[in-house]
């Protein structure tokens, strides 16, 4: 194989010069007779910039190693220089898919170091805003799926029903993506009225639209050659390999966070959590198509219960006083400036904060040591965890199952590099 | 009997000096173990059949300059039978000479062992795959360390220039 520059040849080098070349320390079987493949970082179906590096027998992969680091950003480096208020909009870039449910991880973590707990409004618009975010990334996973298992149609009308979503964002936090809404204590501002009716449309036409993607995918013969048999993991393994959410109850292994240690009040709503045993592609797949059903109820359960009251604590040393006071009270004032310079000051010690994202256990470690940023803020991101398992799945299959694979572990890049 | 307490006790049973502290913050218990009895105590939490600490979330490196010492390893477990969680904690004195690798135990803690490594420079022993992950191969520092600098650089001026120069960290010539 002849290289584009420097004209060495791959075959006449070392397997010791060929793992330092390729760096990422991977097992190669027999440099001799198998192909070196990279497929990515810049690849349509690796979901982002992750490179694979393949070592294939014909069609068949015999090892995989994934290459990381092309989007790292320092988050959790720079978190530590921002006050606990500012490191926020950190969190919305990791997993780019469904920013409410980081922002609700980090601020959960903070509150939990701080000791308060939400208003009853505040917690249950937050429910309903990260069940809109399960669904909208979801949505972004079956459509993106479905394309690279070549169903195109599929990703357009996924996208339509997402932009309907990004929408709802927009009208409560100004921004479609990079949301920052949940704040510590509370919520930026409350909900507008325009929200409510809005939300009761998307859950009157949303059941239809799923039983649509489900009529294009879920007897398809050819979605079906693609996805059953594929990337088999059974309960034992899943559990070793610290899989969690969809991808974890997929084969078989019944544990969701918001029934085993419930925040936010979600032992308060009443949803199943789907579990499929064959540990397959398809298996995760029917896994979170149900769940966005389940997600649509709690939805509905919480629309209806969503109680009247302030949406923020009423504790001026945490949450900003609000604007009106400004012009009447020097207090508000006094808090407002130390609020937006120093920040609020955290006590010492640590805590660990799960949620159960769209893709499965979101932990925030937050260390606080009295002053007003977080001393060592850590995500446990489900990505970053689900990609050392990939290799474990994809060897003996074809290149083509690869894909797939990555597709139903559903990796953001944006959570894995950090 | 509560779940927090009957892991001390079975802890205490068989390896009687390994916890160090018991620390309570925010309904979290953590367990601060000796750091050579960690692979023995991470294996008995698995196996015990009250406990089976089957899942382990997440490993976290921390640093703590300047005191000593420095360095502390949280490993976060999760017992999907019994719904308990539970922090397990080293200190590390040298990051050269980090605890022994848990990977026996759970098989993801390499990948998660390899995540600290590269970000804050603790060396896990009996771990073969520690690496740069993230970073660019010939990367040099642990960007999580306390003393690694946040994109700051020394501003030069005309009567420093060539001091500051000689000790700013690029290829000269």
């Amino acid at each position: 194989m002849q290289l584009p520059s420097g004209g060495d040849t791959i075959q006449e080098l070392t397997v010791e010069e060929l793992r330092a070349k390729v760096g990422t320390g991977m097992e190669i079987e027999d440099a001799e007779e198998h192909l070196l493949l990279s497929m990515g970082p810049q690849h349509p179906s690796t979901h982002g910039v992750l490179r694979l590096l393949l070592e294939l027998d014909g069609e068949n992969v015999v090892n995989m190693a994934p290459d990381i680091g092309f989007l790292h950003t320092g988050v959790e480096k720079n978190m530590e220089a921002k006050t606990y208020t500012k490191a926020l909009v950190m969190t919305d870039r990791l997993d780019y898919l469904s920013p409410m449910s980081n922002n609700l991880g980090y601020i959960l973590a903070v509150e939990k170091l701080l000791g308060v707990e939400a208003t009853p409004r505040a917690q249950v618009i937050r429910v309903i805003l990260t069940e809109l975010a399960r669904v909208s990334s979801h949505l972004v996973w079956l459509g993106t799926h479905a394309l690279d298992l070549a169903a195109m149609s599929v990703f357009l009308y996924c996208f339509r029903e997402r932009e309907y979503i990004l929408d709802l964002f927009e009208m409560c936090s100004g921004q479609r993506m990079m949301v920052s809404y949940f704040r510590p204590g509370g919520l930026w501002r409350d909900i507008p009225e325009e929200f409510e009716p809005a939300v009761r449309e998307f859950l009157k036409f949303m059941p239809a639209r799923i039983a649509d993607y489900e009529a294009l995918t879920k007897r398809n013969p050819i979605w079906l050659a693609r996805t059953k048999d594929i990337g088999v993991v059974d309960a034992d393994a899943a559990v070793a390999w610290g899989m969690t959410g969809p991808s974890l109850r997929g084969s078989g292994v019944n544990w969701d966070i918001r029934k085993a240690q419930p925040y936010c009040g979600y032992e308060e709503y009443d949803f199943d959590v789907p579990v499929a045993t064959e540990g397959d592609v398809y298996a995760r797949y029917l896994c979170r198509m149900e769940e966005m059903k389940q997600s649509l109820r709690i939805i509905e359960q919480a629309l209806n219960k969503l109680p009247n009251g302030p949406v923020n604590i009423d504790d001026r040393k945490i949450v900003p006083p609000p604007r009106a006071e400004l012009g009447r009270s020097m207090e508000a004032v006094i808090h407002h400036f130390k609020l937006w310079t120093e920040g609020f000051t955290a006590p010492a010690g640590y805590v660990y904060q799960s949620i159960e994202s769209p893709r499965g256990e979101f932990a925030c470690y937050l260390r606080g040591d009295g002053g007003p940023k977080p001393a060592r803020c850590h995500f446990r991101t489900p990505s970053y965890v689900h990609l050392a398992s990939l290799p474990h799945m994809s060897k003996g299959r074809f290149v083509a199952d690869v894909v797939s694979i990555i597709g139903s572990v559903d990796i953001v890049l944006g959570e894995i590099d950090r | 009997m509560t779940q927090d307490q009957l892991v001390v006790d079975k802890i205490k049973a068989t390896y009687p000096d390994a916890i160090e502290e018991v620390v309570d913050f925010r309904g979290e218990r953590t367990l601060i173990i000796q750091p050579d009895k960690l692979k023995a105590v991470c294996q008995s939490l698995r196996d015990d059949a009250d406990l089976q600490y089957d899942f382990l979330s997440d490993i976290v490196g921390d640093d703590y300059l300047p005191d000593f010492p420095r360095f502390a390893v949280s490993y976060h477990l999760y017992s999907i039978p019994k719904n308990h969680r539970l922090r397990l904690r080293v200190w590390v004195e040298d990051p050269d000479e980090g605890p022994e690798t848990v990977a026996t135990v759970w098989a993801i803690a390499t990948w998660l062992e390899m995540e600290v490594y590269d970000l804050m420079g603790i060396r896990f022993q009996g771990n073969g795959s520690l690496r740069r992950l993230f970073l660019p191969e010939d990367w040099q520092g642990h960007p999580l360390r306390k003393d690694y600098p946040l994109g700051y650089e020394e501003v030069q001026f005309s009567f420093n220039w060539q001091e500051i120069d000689a000790r700013k960290p690029y290829a000269k010539d």
